[in-house]
This record gives C-alpha cells, sequence and structure tokens, in this order.
C-alpha cells in the first residue's frame, strides 16, 4: 500500500494536475498513524483560519504529527504529490500566515508542545516548535531567567510562529525581535529533509540562514525545534506614565527619550481613543482628557532604574507632559500595564469588529502619520483608535467596523492599505511584526518594485523548488502585482505596463 | 583621524560594471582598503576582475533621534565612528577595523564584531536595511531605516558575513545606540576554567557587563552602563581596577597584545558554545565573549584544531598561517543549500567566487 506507482499517481490527479482528496488521504495514512490524518470536514473546522479570522478556508486535509520523522514523512509525500503545505503553531497570527489552502495540507505543529532542554551555563533553552512562548519564561523563572520577545499574544502564541514571523513585542527597542535571540533551527525542508541552521556557537560557517529563516513565514521550511536565548531577569522595573494635552508633544517627547541616551525596556503610546476606551475597561487610572499617553519603562539594577527614570521625567517634562506618574510598586506598574494590554479587547467592548493594522515608520514621523490617520478616518467614516510601539515607530491603528453591515469590511480593508501607503510615504513599512501572510501582499507590490519580488521568488526557489511551502502568502507574483495596480490606476500610470494581462 | 575625501555616489557606474560582467562571465573580486582579505579564502586576482568600491563612500543619512546611520560602503569606519561619537553614540557592536582603512562595506560583508557581542549583538543584529547589486547587476534594496521591518525575506541581514558572495553592498543602514555614560574594567586571578566558570555565573545575573577575556592567568571583566550601576557592580563583584582599559580592549578588539602579534605558529579563532570544556591543544589560549570566542595560537595541525572545535559544536577559522580550507567546511545538505542561494543572488556566479564557500 505505500508503494504508490507512478502509473497510480498519474490516475490520482483530476484535470487541473492535482491529486484527489481520497488518494492524498490514502498516500498520508499508509506511511502514518490513520489518528493525525484528518480529512472530514468537522475535524477540520478548527483550522479553517488563524487570528485573520476575516479569511477563512477548509484545508484538503489536516495532519498532526508528534515527532520529526512523522513531519519529514508528510512532507516528502506532499513533495512526491506536488500537494501544497501549511504550517500551522498556535493559529494567533494576525496576517493569515497560517491561513489553509483548500487543495493543500495543513501541517499542525500543536503536538510538538515540549520544552526537550534548559542550559543554564550557556543561558538557552532548547524547544519545540508549539511551545508557547510564555511557557518558556515561566518554565526558568525559577532560575531568575526569561526569554525576551512577549508579542502581546505571548499566553497563547507558539515560539515556531514566532520564528516564522519574527515577531516583536513591547520589549524590541532594548531586547531586539525573535531574530536576536534564537541561536539555531532545526528545519525540515520541502523534500522532507533535515537541516541544522545555526549552530551552538554564535555564529557559524556559511551564510546567515538563521536571518533568512526567521520571519520567512513558512516559505523556506518547515521549523521543527529551536533553541533560543535566555535573559537574567533585571532587578527592578518602573514605568512612567506621562499624559499629553498635544500628539506632537507626545511625539516630540519619545524623540527626545531616546535622544537624551536612554534605551528604554518599553515605550508605548496611546492616543484619545484608546486611553477612553481601554480606560472604561480596565480602570488602570488613565487621564481620559489626555490627547495621548507614553508608558515609558525603564529596567536595569535599581540604582540604575533610579537614575534613568528621574532622567525620563526630565525629559517629558520639557517636552511639554501635562502630567507625569510613576509606578510605586509591582503592583502599580502591573495597573499601568493593565490598559495597554486590555487595549484589543477594549476595542471589542465599543465595536463590534476591529481590524489590526501593523506599520513601522520612523519616530520622528509620528505625529504626521497620527495626524494623516485621523484625516483618513474622517475620508472613510470609519473610527479608529491607535496603540504604538512609539520606540520602534511601530503603530498599531485599530480600525473600528461591524462586518454585518454590507461593505464595510470592504471599505475597511481598502482604509487600512491606506494607512500602510501612508507608512510607507513617510520612509516605513507596511508590516512591523505581524507579517505579510495574505493581509498584506497587495501592499508588498507598493512596498518593493520588480525586481527586489523576482528576487525573493529566486531565493524561495532555491529552497523550495515546486512552490509547495505555504504558497501565495508574503511575495506577491508579479501577475497578482499587475492586477492590484489594474484596480488603483491613478493618471494612467499601470505598474508593470510590461507585463501580459490574462 | 577622519578622511578628507568627498561623499562620493558611484552606484551607476558599480552597477554597469557587474552588468557586463555578468554578461561576460568574468569574475570580480570585490575591493575596499583590504583590511579584512586575510579572512575567508584568497580570491586569484590575477584571474578577476578587481572592483574598488572604496570611492562609492559618504554617510547618506543620520538622525539621532532615530538612532539609524545610513552610509555608503566604501566610507571609512572611522569617519562613521567620529560621525557618531559627536552625538554621543556608537556601533554596538564595536566592529574590529584590522587596518586604518576600514570600511564600512567591508566590516559587514565579512560580518566582524569586536568584545561586546555576546552582550550587546554581532554586526547582523544592527543591520536594519542594505542597497545592494546582485549578480546580475540590477540595484536591489532590502530592510530600511526602521526597527521593526517583516515585509519580505530577510537579505538585508543575510548580507552580514556573506563576504560580498550574494551581491555588493552600496548601502547599509544600522541600529545605533547611546554610549553608555560610564565604563569601568576589573582584573581577577583565574586560570582557564576559573575564568569560563566566572564568565558564566556572571551571565547568569542582571550585570551590566559588557565584555569579558581571560589571557595567561588573568580575567578581564567590563562593566557599562548608568554610572551608579557600574559603580555598584564593580562593588558587588571585586576584582582589581584596570587604568587604561580603553587601550586594553582597544588591543583585544584590534589583536594589538602581545598575544595575537608574537611568533610565528599559526592565529586560529574557535567559536563555539561559551561554557563548552576547554579541550587540549598545544600552544596558547585566549578567551574571548565569555568564552564564546577562543583563540589559540599553536602549532598544532588544522585537522587537530578542527576536530578540538568540533567536539563541543564549535567551529575554526584560520587568521594567520597557512591551511586549506580557512573556515569550516560545510555539511553536503547544507553546502547544496548554500549553492541554490548563491545561484539564486547570483547566477553567473561571479561574485568573490569560492571566497566564503567552495564554489558549486
Amino acid at each position: 500500500m505505500s508503494d504508490v506507482t507512478t502509473d497510480d499517481r498519474a490516475r490520482a490527479l483530476d484535470a487541473a494536475g492535482c491529486i484527489g482528496k481520497p488518494e492524498m488521504v490514502a498516500a498520508l495514512q499508509a506511511e502514518l498513524p490513520h489518528d493525525i490524518v484528518l480529512h472530514d470536514d468537522e475535524s477540520l473546522r478548527p483550522f479553517e483560519c488563524d487570528g485573520l479570522s476575516a479569511y477563512r478556508t477548509l484545508p484538503m486535509i489536516a495532519v498532526l504529527p508528534a515527532t520529526i520523522e512523522q513531519v519529514q514523512t508528510v512532507m516528502r509525500i506532499c513533495y512526491e504529490y506536488d500537494t501544497p503545505v501549511v504550517a500551522r503553531g498556535a493559529g494567533t497570527g494576525l496576517s493569515g500566515g497560517a491561513l489553509p489552502l483548500e487543495r493543500g495540507v495543513l501541517l499542525s505543529l500543536a503536538k510538538f508542545n515540549r520544552i526537550l532542554d534548559v542550559d543554564t551555563d550557556n543561558l538557552r533553552a532548547t524547544v519545540q516548535p508549539g511551545v508557547r512562548n510564555l511557557a518558556i519564561s515561566q518554565e526558568v523563572d525559577h532560575l531568575g531567567l526569561y526569554y525576551a520577545p512577549d508579542p502581546s499574544s505571548q499566553i497563547a502564541c507558539s515560539i515556531g510562529g514566532n520564528v516564522a514571523e519574527n515577531s516583536g513585542g513591547v520589549h524590541c527597542l532594548k531586547y531586539g525581535l525573535t531574530t536576536h535571540n534564537i541561536i539555531k533551527l532545526e528545519i525540515v525542508t520541502v523534500d522532507g529533509e533535515r537541516l541544522t541552521i545555526g549552530s551552538d556557537a554564535l555564529d557559524s560557517p556559511g551564510y546567515d540562514l538563521l536571518a533568512l529563516m526567521t520571519g520567512s513565514e513558512g516559505l523556506l521550511g518547515v521549523i521543527v525545534e529551536i533553541v533560543v536565548k535566555l535573559l537574567p531577569k533585571p532587578e527592578l522595573a518602573q514605568v512612567a506614565m506621562v499624559a499629553f494635552d498635544d500628539v506632537r508633544a507626545a511625539g516630540d517627547a519619545v524623540a527626545n527619550i531616546i535622544k537624551a541616551g536612554i534605551v528604554p525596556a518599553g515605550l508605548e503610546m496611546l492616543d484619545s481613543p484608546a486611553i477612553i476606551a481601554t480606560e472604561e475597561f480596565v480602570h488602570a487610572g488613565y487621564p481620559t482628557e489626555a490627547a495621548a499617553i507614553l508608558l515609558c519603562e525603564i529596567d536595569g539594577t535599581e540604582a540604575e532604574v533610579a537614575e534613568d527614570i528621574e532622567r525620563v521625567r526630565q525629559v517629558v517634562n520639557d517636552s511639554g507632559a501635562s502630567d507625569v506618574r510613576i509606578s510605586k510598586n509591582d503592583g502599580e506598574r502591573a495597573l499601568f500595564w493593565a490598559g495597554r494590554k486590555a487595549a484589543f479587547p477594549a476595542m471589542g467592548r465599543i465595536s463590534p469588529d476591529y481590524y489590526c493594522m501593523d506599520g513601522t515608520i520612523p519616530r520622528k514621523a509620528l505625529a504626521d502619520v497620527l495626524i494623516g490617520i485621523g484625516e483618513l478616518s474622517k475620508k472613510y467614516g470609519q473610527r479608529v483608535a491607535n496603540v504604538f510601539h512609539a520606540g520602534d515607530g511601530n503603530l498599531h491603528p485599530l480600525i473600528l467596523y461591524d462586518a454585518n453591515n454590507p461593505g464595510e469590511l470592504e471599505r475597511t480593508e481598502e482604509f487600512g492599505g491606506a494607512i500602510c501607503e501612508l507608512c510607507l510615504k513617510h520612509g516605513g513599512t507596511i508590516t512591523g511584526e505581524h507579517g505579510v501572510g495574505v493581509e498584506k501582499i497587495d501592499q508588498m507590490c507598493v512596498q518593493f518594485p520588480k525586481a527586489e519580488l523576482l528576487q525573493f521568488h529566486a531565493v524561495k526557489a532555491a529552497f523550495d523548488d515546486k512552490t509547495l511551502l505555504n504558497p501565495g502568502k508574503a511575495v506577491p507574483t508579479l501577475h497578482r502585482c499587475a492586477e492590484f495596480g489594474a484596480m488603483h490606476v491613478h493618471h494612467g500610470e499601470m505598474p508593470f505596463p510590461e507585463l501580459e494581462r490574462l | 583621524m577622519t578622511s578628507t575625501v568627498e561623499s562620493q555616489d558611484q552606484t551607476d557606474a558599480l552597477a554597469e560594471r557587474i552588468k557586463q560582467a555578468h554578461a561576460a562571465g568574468t569574475p570580480i573580486a570585490i575591493a575596499g582598503s583590504g583590511s579584512k582579505r586575510f579572512l575567508g579564502e584568497p580570491v586569484d586576482t590575477s584571474a578577476h576582475d578587481t572592483l574598488d568600491i572604496t570611492a562609492h563612500r559618504g554617510i547618506v543619512s543620520y538622525e539621532p533621534g532615530e538612532l539609524v546611520l545610513t552610509a555608503r560602503a566604501g566610507t571609512p569606519l572611522a569617519d562613521i565612528e567620529a560621525a557618531l561619537t559627536a552625538e554621543g553614540q556608537r556601533l554596538a557592536f564595536e566592529p574590529p577595523h584590522y587596518g586604518a582603512g576600514a570600511t564600512l562595506g567591508g566590516t559587514i560583508a565579512a560580518g566582524v564584531s569586536g568584545p561586546a557581542r555576546p552582550y550587546t549583538g554581532a554586526a547582523r543584529d544592527f543591520v536594519l536595511g542594505t542597497k545592494i547589486i546582485n549578480g546580475q547587476g540590477e540595484i536591489l534594496r532590502f530592510g530600511g531605516e526602521v526597527m521593526k521591518n517583516v515585509a519580505g525575506y530577510d537579505l538585508s541581514r543575510l548580507m552580514a558575513g556573506a563576504h560580498g558572495t550574494l551581491g555588493v553592498l552600496l548601502e547599509i543602514s544600522l541600529k545605533v545606540l547611546p554610549t553608555p555614560r560610564t565604563q569601568a574594567t576589573r582584573v581577577f586571578e583565574h586560570n582557564a576554567e576559573q575564568a569560563l566558570a566566572a564568565f558564566s555565573s556572571w551571565a547568569a545575573r542582571p550585570w551590566p557587563i559588557s565584555a569579558t577575556y581571560w589571557e595567561a592567568g588573568r580575567t578581564y571583566l567590563r562593566l557599562s552602563g548608568a554610572t551608579s550601576s557600574v559603580d555598584a557592580a564593580a562593588q558587588a563583584l571585586g576584582g582589581e581596577p584596570v587604568a587604561d582599559d580603553v587601550d586594553f580592549w582597544r588591543g583585544v578588539r584590534e589583536h594589538e597584545r602581545v598575544f595575537f602579534t608574537d611568533g610565528e605558529n599559526a592565529l586560529w579563532r574557535v567559536s563555539c558554545a561559551p561554557a563548552a570544556p576547554i579541550t587540549e591543544l598545544p600552544g596558547s589560549l585566549a578567551l574571548d565573549w565569555g568564552g564564546a570566542q577562543r583563540w589559540r595560537v599553536t602549532d598544532a595541525p588544522a585537522e587537530a584544531v578542527r576536530d578540538a572545535a568540533r567536539l563541543h559544536g564549535g567551529h575554526a577559522t584560520l587568521y594567520r598561517g597557512d591551511a586549506h580550507p580557512r573556515g569550516q567546511a560545510l555539511a553536503p545538505a547544507l553546502l547544496a543549500a548554500h549553492h541554490r542561494l548563491k545561484h539564486a543572488m547570483d547566477p553567473a556566479g561571479i561574485l568573490n567566487p569560492g571566497r566564503l564557500i567552495p564554489e558549486g
């Protein structure tokens, strides 16, 4: 049964050259335990979307392997049958990176949920990709250690997904992104080979494939094991909550803190709609009359925190702050953060749906972009609340909408696209930490010219010669860009005029 | 000392050279000042055309409030460091120059980092964006000038340490950081094993450590940060103060210390897990980067040095002496992936062929 001949394969293909579902199920079940190959609609339903739930597709088949060998088997069979594969961690991604394909296999790594080793001599942990981000820090907490990147979904998101998306979080400015906090990866290639990327050392011979794999959104390989860096927990952290009557003053204060030589552990900003909604929800003590607030966290040794928090107070006062409050203890610090952390659910209370954007801009453009988003909000007639990783210039405008109103989702997506393009105009990027996925694939056509996109495709082909790994995500085809451009023709300018149109 | 040569944009001329070389299949040896030529496999310059990038120089933009600097590849590292120092900022990976003319392009292409590497990050960690010429002579931009950017594959970081074999670096945008307000160095009497144990126990606590080094029975510990924090750590950790510590760390970074310059034996760099046990080899040993970078001056055969490195998951690179290859060979499946990636960026194989990996 496991030896399917070429003739069998040919007979199994449909008119479009794709293998039929029953044949694919049989091929997988021939070499894998039957209960890890899911194929009826009811069992497939939980995999139909990730955190970007506006997009839904039932996969043809879902497989839940428990060992690296099983992952290799799945990949080998899918490669043989030219069946695309979408890998999935916890499914919390916000850009549709784990959106299944209806003719594809959804490869869930949920069973890879063990922390395999904690090495206190070298300050690192070896973990499986399905381990939750926060579980790593919890596991090593008693050793006075933690894993630094902390995306806001950290109680649920998986470390494998973090690597695939190069996830950030609140503490990136000081502690870096996922790419700065991993040491080694085990991957399974599209044809089922196992490769070690990186090494036990701080660098490795050859190219920095660790950098290339991180943030590649599942398009270059399947991550099956990760060695992460652990850091000693800071002795102390204190947060300053600073209110401003004017958004521009708040934006300037961010730049002034950085110019003063301070590197805050976190530097977050909320605008007025976000302040009001979160304050009503969690009562963190935010001044609801403020135009913007900054949360500036300083961590380090006690002496260092005392020195720097006073400098922050001085800088923000000089920048025109209307109120400065400094946390007196961990309880108050947690309270100040509670509002920021509840920003998303708070929006869920005041609007049936919201759409989270993720542009990054140079810090100096913060105020201009905020004002620009306000103007777009008027134009589209939709409310927006803004929460930012201000220290990194990473914006999360939340567009409020009601999907039950006909046409409102489409208008929201168009609004979101306009925000992406506003970020590009100010020298920024369409995505700081959520990834491109399916969500921002059209905006990739605006961010990158043709030659860069072709170079991305050539790099993909070096790892995935049949384009089977998460196809259709992250990097648009030139054809797609031509179609997208056609919808946005202004002044008769067509992107890619040399491309043939179908 | 900063250079007086005016900034120049040679982008189009350089791209034209690569276009022609791609069409003719002529191999190109990319050259800066030559300060890091000793790293990587020698390129046979008699069979290659040389592409000199030193005239393509100048700081394109630098805004201290953004913590970002963008400069052309041929810009002398000394010019960049002078511009940063004037604003109280620095390159936090403390790149070694290995010569007066060191360029930014050569530094990133070689992917070299100084004593602060285990504590603040490597050259690759600070690369935010690059403008390159690929092997077909196309001018491409990846990444940007913002701190967080996950649009497209991270090809800009991939350029760090690729020795120009995937593209000619034109411009590099780097994250820069404020210079710590205070720095102090303490010295301790230790043997090598005691030094490794000390590195390990110090690293597990939130001390403001910025460099560690052991040589000839002495461990050196550098602390950097807020004045109060450095003073408190120095008091708690003990040791004796080192007076001229700026000179001391420059000597380590630039290999000016007698350990590196004395004698005729080969100088090897061994990169390994910081706490990996010390293997027996003849000659002398220095421990850098909290134990993760080890220097060996030895007459042991190349294979013995490589085997010792491999024993604990590390790898060895020759810095001075004769051996081939100078780096460590890749496993066959990994080498094949390298060849495919090289082909994707440089289909005719004309950029620094053989410098980093054997030709496929």
